[in-house]
């Protein structure tokens, strides 16, 4: 049986879910790398010295944006998922929790940026 | 709108498109599209249907891609440049043409324990059922699914495991779990952990955002998720 093409997936719980799991696989990605890296310190200090000077470049500063952004959204992308399936709650309950979350880290964002 | 037209597509297999102009009506709905190709243009097209006001859960199609139940759905709703697309219902074998072999929906209905499990006879007095109580207030909640495999053909998870009992069925459990009227929890738990259970929910949410009767199989699903850990944790089984 040949699927059928499907258009319907364009909705925030879809998105949502595809999100999480991007997210997740990138991390995935990243983590044995990371680890590689941290293990330097103690096999091989003057290479890790070489590799913390490259993360100097613009280029490469950008990309840890992007894996900030990865984590946030696998961290919030897994809360979500918890509070939607372990929390018998009303969807306005849901609505206005997520909405508090958002305005929480709204604010905490904006403190940290002064403190920076 | 009368002296217009729109170009209506049927896929009438993988590889066989037909396509036919269908003058346009007000309120026309997406059935009556079906209906005047059917009697109008060719009378080998298959399609089903049976009480065309959104009871009877025959009629559920593929239209612009998006699993409805065309004989509540609008033409004007999801018309796109003039033109629509009607395909049989995902995730389901195709008889013919828009006929879709409901067995496995209905088989996996069964599967996942969606009977009734009594325990009185006809001589026992009829047992009371508080309304406002917060299981009758979730089983309420999913009763009204008219079996039109929507929220099965909108599922991603049903395309990737043919075992996956699917959206509705596993409302279905859910609504008998929370029924006082139901004697049926331990075979109703271990039918919807197993291989093809619940656990399998990615919880994408299309079901919920294409069920024609605003239900919400995906937070029946959460429920028992939730009532299959707590079982599994109080070690009931």
């Amino acid at each position: 049986m040949k699927p059928h093409g499907i258009t319907s997936r364009a909705h925030p719980l879809w998105l949502a879910y595809i999100l999480h799991r991007l997210s997740g696989l990138g991390l995935a990605l990243f983590l044995p790398f990371h680890f590689w890296i941290l293990s330097l310190a103690l096999t091989n200090p003057d290479r890790l010295d070489g590799f913390l000077a490259f993360t100097e470049i613009g280029i490469v500063k950008l990309a840890e944006f992007g894996l900030v952004f990865l984590l946030a959204v696998h961290m919030f992308g897994g809360l979500r998922l918890m509070a939607m399936e372990w929390l018998p709650w009303t969807p306005p309950q849901k609505t206005l929790a997520a909405g508090a979350t958002a305005l929480s880290f709204l604010i905490a964002t904006l403190f940290l940026m002064q403190a920076v | 709108m009368t002296t217009q037209s729109i170009k209506v597509t049927i896929e009438r297999s993988p590889d066989e498109q037909g396509a036919f102009e269908v003058p346009a009506y007000d309120s026309q709905t997406v059935l009556d599209v079906v209906s005047w190709v059917q009697q109008n243009a060719d009378p080998t097209l298959s399609y089903r249907f049976a009480c065309r006001v959104g009871m009877c859960g025959s009629c559920a199609m593929m239209v612009n891609g998006v699993p409805r139940w065309t004989c509540r759905t609008h033409i004007s709703k999801v018309i796109k440049d003039g033109a629509v697309t009607i395909a049989p219902l995902r995730n389901l074998p195709v008889i013919k043409d828009l006929v879709v072999d409901m067995d496995p929906f209905f088989d996996k209905w069964v599967e996942a324990e969606g009977v009734h499990h009594g325990s009185l006879t006809r001589h026992d007095p009829i047992a009371p059922v508080d309304e406002t109580s917060a299981t009758r207030v979730e089983a309420n909640a999913g009763i009204e699914c008219i079996n039109c495999s929507v929220c099965y053909a909108a599922c991603d998870t049903v395309a990737g495991n043919p075992n996956y009992l699917g959206p509705a069925a596993l409302q279905r459990a859910w609504t008998l779990l929370n029924d006082a009227k139901d004697e049926g929890r331990v075979a109703i738990l271990d039918a919807v952990s197993g291989s093809g259970g619940c656990h399998n929910c990615h919880s994408m949410g299309s079901c919920t955002t294409y069920c024609p009767n605003d239900l919400d199989p995906m937070s029946a699903i959460a429920g028992l998720k939730r009532e299959t850990a707590k079982s599994f944790f109080r070690r009931e089984r």
